[in-house]
């Protein structure tokens, strides 16, 4: 059996792991890991911020279904973290985070730059590993990489002292193996449970799918393309579910909840069945929980039996994995007549398309809406999309029809500004043959701009598109709307997002016409090189509709039409 | 209402720590927490009293199982089961009144552990109105400490476990029917 240190356990571990890429920033806790992760075959990227590397940890698991792995060292760096692994875990990703940790004997001595980081991260990891003796790491390591992927997935953090990554002992990885008991495979969905489902099913007249994150996590899109060809039930999306079903299909019909469909949100109100896989009934979709889809009979399919009632009570909870249960579906399907159910739909659209500011008269400005359509047209549908939060997400989601799985990646459930970039940046190292593009606002891009230096370090070919419109956009929004306009602390300066690029050694260019859309996007898509488009957009446009947080799912504020802008209508 | 959960949790560090926090975070206030050995070893054995209604207790018993270390979790709220708390009670005692308080002692059935030329220790195990009707008695003499653990609670017979478990699965059904938890 060889002996080998700590911190050649550890990276041995992650090879085993199949792990190729880490994305980390070094510092004296870790510092023995750095130095043995020289004789690994690991590519290791040097973020600037530590935040950032959970980030790209994070898009690096959205990206490719795989474990991303983030590395930092303690006090400081580990702290810096905490708001990637939150993300994470609101999300439901899964990736490892390895810090280094002040020697043994010194924890709890407030020693120089120590955090209990693993206290910290407690109530935001699913779970977390104090690793002080070497021949601990592979246990940690393994059970770590287990955990984080079974059942729900999520984020897990090991705290490595700086002794157990010095001292050796002998490595045994088979013994290390993780504890079978850690993990709770899902139960097999009962029978009888997926034959009442299915009655439930075969009988409604208005039945909808709410369709979540969940069908992606649990690799079961392909099914659930199946499930909807066969039955016909048409489907509403979850932010995070986009990409679940391709948006051409006919029965997708959009995506649900505040900055959802009105149609999409009208027809949840007016469902007689709800069949909700893989999505959780977040206060982001329901609106007020008392008014929402009072006349349906609920379904509800998830691995984690916490959701399962959590918010909206249910008549079938099948707590299982979600692919399994469409799989026990198929078979027993059969087309529903849903005619007049989708035509009651179609009637919903009503005046939508001519509230849809892609088809308002040119007033030459140049809108949102306007950029991230001409990107979704250049790029087919098939680029990955990383947003980062407030207005232009929800535009992205709008406005930017996605065909295929895994190609929106954003932060829905913490809504983490300062996501995207370094996320794109774990995107396209998990998908290096894929087209990636961040769509992010003025405001978020500078909290993680720094990462533009790793990217360019990195090589990485990225298209950076910043939806400019000098506000913290999706606050000036709300102060519009329900703080009578008084626009506190959210105009926004910012610097030449050129000339900045430019700093970095990266090609900019500044868009604010309609007509020039196209042509940058294409010029970018061209370009060997990352390309960062700085789009100045309309500066006081907002994003319709809008449920108003915690206002019933249906009344929706819409963008006035032009006969009406009196905003008399809202 | 009170909700008791006996929750086995594997004894590793910090795991009541991830147990207490769970509970916290999630918005619950804890009435009561006693903790020990299980008889298996390398196990812990939680006695968690909340403050919840059923719909919030089945939430609570599906989020201990997310934590890795929690083996299993029983609500015995309405099985057949044992409580117990243990109290020490301090309680001034002269010459005169000493054979008073020994004989309130005997009448519920505690017993006196120390004895001090002016106070007796008085050791009192039962369920908690038990023990708190007998420190009312025992007040007027004056009551010098007291020290309380929480709740401990055994479900009856052997199949307790199942029975048990059972028992949770069955408050869950009108909620979300045939509902595991144990994912
Ligand atoms: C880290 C963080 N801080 C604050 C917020 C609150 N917040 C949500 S959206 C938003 C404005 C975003 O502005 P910008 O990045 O310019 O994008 P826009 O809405 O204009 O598209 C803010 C401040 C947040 N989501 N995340």
């Amino acid at each position: 059996m060889p002996r080998l240190t700590g911190a050649e356990i550890l990276w041995d571990c992650l090879v085993r792991e199949g792990v190729t890429d880490v994305f980390g920033y070094p510092g004296g806790a870790i510092l023995p890991a750095y130095d043995a992760m020289l004789k690994y075959p690991i590519r290791h990227v040097l973020v600037r911020h530590e935040q950032g590397a959970t980030h790209m940890a994070d898009g690096y698991a959205r990206a490719s279904g795989k474990v991303g792995v983030a590395v930092a060292t303690s006090g400081p760096g580990a702290t810096n973290m905490v708001t990637g692994i939150a993300t994470a875990m609101l999300d439901s990703s899964p990736i490892v985070c390895i810090t280094g940790q002040v020697g043994s004997r010194l924890i709890g001595s407030d020693a120089f730059q120590e955090t209990d980081i693993t206290g910290v991260t407690l109530p935001v990891t699913k779970h977390n590993y104090l690793v002080t003796r070497a021949d601990e790491v592979a246990h940690a390591v393994r059970e770590a990489f287990l955990v984080a992927k079974s059942g729900r997935p999520g984020p897990v953090l090991i705290d490595i002292t700086k002794d157990a990554q010095q001292s050796s002992c002998e490595y045994d990885w088979d013994a290390a193996a993780p504890d079978p008991d850690i993990v709770r495979s899902p139960a097999h969905p009962g029978d009888a449970q997926i034959q009442q489902a299915l009655e439930l099913i075969k009988s409604a007249r208005r039945p909808l799918v709410l369709a979540g994150h969940g069908l992606m996590l649990g690799g079961a899109t392909e099914e659930f393309r199946a499930f909807i060809d066969r039955s016909g039930i048409p489907a509403a999306i979850t932010l995070l579910g986009i990409g679940a079903l391709p948006a051409s299909h006919p029965l997708n019909l959009g995506m649900m909840g505040m900055h959802g469909e009105a149609w999409v949100n009208t027809a949840i109100q007016e469902a007689d069945l709800l069949i909700a896989l893989g999505m959780r009934f977040d206060d982001r979709v329901t609106g007020n929980l008392k008014t929402y889809a009072q006349n349906a009979r609920k379904i509800h399919v998830d691995i984690d039996p916490a959701e399962i009632g959590k918010n909206v009570p249910v008549d079938i909870g099948i707590v299982a994995d979600v692919r399994d249960v469409l799989r026990s579906w198929q078979p027993s399907l059969t087309r529903l007549d849903l005619g007049d159910w989708i035509a009651r739909i179609d009637a919903l659209k009503g005046d939508s398309a001519v509230r849809d500011i892609q088809n308002m008269p040119d007033d030459g400005h140049l809108y949102a809406a306007h950029v991230i359509h001409d990107i979704w047209r250049a790029t087919h549908g098939k680029a990955i999309v990383v947003t980062d939060v407030g207005q232009h997400q929800m535009w992205e989601a709008q406005y930017y029809h996605h065909d295929e799985p895994r190609t929106l990646i954003t932060s829905g459930g913490l809504g983490t500004m300062g996501f995207a970039l370094p996320a794109a940046i774990g995107a396209k190292m998990a998908c290096p043959d894929a087209e990636v593009w961040v769509v992010v606002g003025d405001g978020g891009f500078q909290m993680t701009m720094c990462e533009l230096a790793t990217m360019q370090q990195e090589n990485l070919k990225v298209n950076v598109a910043i939806i400019n419109n000098g506000y913290l956009g999706m606050v000036r929004q709300w102060q519009e709307f329900f703080y009578d306009r008084r626009y506190a602390a959210t105009p926004l300066s910012s610097p030449d997002f050129v000339t900045l690029a430019s700093a970095y050694g990266i090609e900019a260019r500044a868009v604010n016409t309609r007509h020039a859309v196209i042509p940058a996007v294409e010029q970018a898509r061209a370009h060997r090189g990352a390309v960062v488009l700085d789009f100045q957009v309309e500066q006081e446009d907002s994003v319709y509709p809008m449920v108003p947080a915690g206002a019933d799912l249906h009344k929706m504020i819409r963008r006035p039409t032009p006969l009406a802008e009196t905003g008399a209508d809202r | 209402m009170s909700i008791t959960y006996v929750v086995q949790v594997a004894d590793k560090p910090g795991v009541l720590n991830r147990v207490v926090s769970l509970v916290r975070r999630r918005g619950y206030n804890i009435e009561s927490l006693t903790v020990g050995h299980a008889s298996t070893p390398g196990m812990s054995r939680i006695t968690l009293v909340v403050e919840a209604n059923p719909d919030a207790a089945a939430r609570i018993e599906a989020n201990l199982y997310k934590l890795v270390h929690v083996r299993s979790v029983q609500n015995v709220t309405d099985v057949p089961t044992v409580f117990r708390h243990l109290a020490l009670i301090k309680v001034a005692a002269t010459a005169q009144s000493r054979s008073q308080v020994i004989q309130l002692v005997d009448v519920f059935r505690a017993r006196v552990v120390d004895v001090a030329s002016d106070s007796l220790i008085v050791e009192a195990t039962g369920a908690d109105d038990k023990i708190d009707s007998l420190l009312e008695a025992l007040r007027p003499f004056g009551v010098l400490e007291l020290a309380k653990t929480g709740c401990l609670a055994m479900t009856r017979g052997s199949s307790a476990k199942t029975g048990a478990a059972a028992g949770a699965a069955d408050k869950t059904v009108e909620l979300d029917a045939g509902v595991s938890f144990s994912v």
